[in-house]
This record gives C-alpha cells, structure tokens and sequence, in this order.
C-alpha cells in the first residue's frame, strides 16, 4: 500500500481535499505534516496541495519553498522518491528548483477557475504517471491567478527533449482552451528523473462521481500506484 | 546603517501582461507617448551594516536566495549610508 504524506503550509486549502481523495483510493490516511516540522518519516508519495501559502506574498510559493519542511522534501527527492505538487504545489517546487520553469501571472490578468481538456504525455521520462493511457483526455479544473508557465529557451528545449513536459492544454479549437498562456501549453513538468511531478489543474476535484467527472481520481491513482 | 532599496523587474523578454495592461489604459487616456511599459517592484530595507562592499555582497545572496526569481526577474541593488536620527 502507497505510503502518501500531504504538507499543509499557512494558507495551503485543498490539503483536506486531496487527503479525502487519497483516502479513497488507497483506503488509509495520508500523513499530514505543517511546515514547520523538520522531520519526516519515509513515504512513497509527498503531495504538496494546492492553496495560498503564506498569502502568496513576495511569489507564489517563494516563501513555503524555503519552510523548515522543504529540506525533508528535498532529501526525500534526493532518494528518488515521488512528489506531487498541485497549483500551489507545483509553484512551490518550481521555486524550491526542484522543477524547471517558473509560474508567471496569467496572461489575461484574471484569476481562471474552469474545467480544461488535458493530454497526457506518458513516457519512460515520468514514471510518476504509471500506467496512465497515453490517448487518454482529462477534464480537470485549474483555479488560478499564476499559471502561466515559462521556461527560458534553453530549459524549454532540455525539457521538451528529454520529454518532461508530462501534461498540456488540449487545443480543443476553443479560443481560450489554453486557460492562463502557458508556453507550449505546459500545464505540468515532472523533474529530470520522472519522478516529480507538478501541475496546474487539481485532480482532487475530479475525484467522485458527485464533481461530475473521475479523470482526477484516474491520474490520482496512476501516480499512486506508481509510487508504491 | 545602510539603506538598502532593491529594484527587481522582468528580464527582457519575458511577458508582462501587466505592462501591457496599463500601456493600454495610459494610451485609453491619451498618454500615447508612453510605450514599452514594463513593471516590477520595490524592496528596501535598513541594514545593521557600514562596509557598502560587504553588504552588497550579502544582499545579492538575499537577492538570489529568496528576493528574486532568476529564472524571470532581474535586480538591481542601491545602497547609501542612512542619516542617523537625532
């Protein structure tokens, strides 16, 4: 059974809905850790959850990237061990340098918060998806004021070679199915061991039949087999 | 003590929407002589510190430590004595 560890910051929100969510599927209760905490036991799986951290003062994610927690995370990286970030999360690593790129303010200046279609970019790259379909759409919500992702041209081309960019927006021909400009439609990277992953959407909203949709209970229990 | 003002701002190239936005809104205003607006923000602080080379050294450390993403922003650092308070 997946061992899930979830790390609340001061202002993270969804810790609970992805702790619910991974309850579900793996019928045990994810560790929960605070920020401030310098210890953590082994685990497979370290979800940081989406939210606010620390008001999203400075940057988003600058400050909870440099919390007492974040050198335990670190660590657990360092052992080839799987990391989740989602919205928040996935800011968070990018500013921890865990991820490459970084989450820029939405193009269109406005806070999104809808379904988008996502494809799936499954290789030997990002192990951290399991035995997710390839051909396999995904409808899963963003909610977000900086998703716009950006990488400089080297890294851009580092990633895509090494085929890190494990999530895009589906150009679905809908004008805005891109929600926030994110280069190359990047919606989620995962680190250069495949391990790692980050992404805009949040797949604990997609979790039960009652969110109208399971395509976030589908990658959450990929990646959790994954890891186990 | 010194005075420490640190200028961050986008580095060339990359996107600010925001910059755009307010181009948009001066020109709405009919200042169509403002162009490649580009935003950023202001950090200063006093330091405990009188050696300008010693401290400069240190808050460039702040700088790409946690004041500044280097992956889109740049910096610029200021430094002058402060005036002591009577």
């Amino acid at each position: 059974m997946t061992n899930v560890a979830v790390i609340s910051f001061p202002g993270s929100n969804c810790d609970r809905d992805i702790i619910t969510a991974v309850n579900h599927i793996t019928g045990t209760q994810p560790t929960q850790y605070w920020h401030k905490e310098t210890s953590m036991e082994k685990h497979d799986l370290v979800i940081l959850p989406g939210g606010f951290s620390f008001g999203d003062y400075l940057r988003c994610g600058a400050i909870a990237a440099r919390s007492p927690i974040m050198d335990e995370v670190m660590e657990h990286v360092w052992r080839g061990g799987f990391v989740l970030g989602i919205c928040n999360g996935f800011q968070i690593l990018t500013e921890a340098g865990i991820l490459p790129g970084t989450l820029m303010r939405n193009k269109q200046l406005q806070f999104v918060c809808r379904d988008v279609t996502l494809s799936l970019h499954h290789t030997q790259s990002n192990a951290i998806l399991g035995q997710c379909d390839d051909n396999r759409q995904l409808v899963i919500p963003v909610a977000h004021n900086e998703g716009n992702y950006f990488a400089d041209p080297d890294t851009l081309k580092k990633i895509t070679d090494k085929e890190q960019i494990a999530l895009t927006y589906t150009n679905t021909g809908a004008a805005n199915y891109n929600p926030n400009g994110a280069i190359n439609d990047i919606a989620g990277v995962t680190s250069d061991n495949g391990r790692v992953l980050g992404m805009m959407p949040h797949p604990e909203r997609k979790a039960e039949a009652i969110h109208g949709g399971l395509d976030g209970h589908y990658l959450l229990t990929s990646i959790i087999e994954a890891a186990s | 003590m010194l005075r420490v003002t640190i200028t961050i701002s986008l580095k060339e190239g990359v996107l600010d929407p925001e910059g755009q936005a307010i181009a948009h809104s001066l020109g709405n205003l009919g200042y169509h002589e403002a162009s490649d607006i580009r935003t950023g923000r202001i950090i200063s602080f006093t330091m405990d510190e009188s050696n300008h080379a010693r401290a400069n050294q240190k808050v460039a450390k702040m700088c790409e430590t946690l004041l500044v993403n280097t992956v889109i922003e740049n910096y610029d650092i200021a430094i002058e004595d402060q005036a002591e308070d009577k």
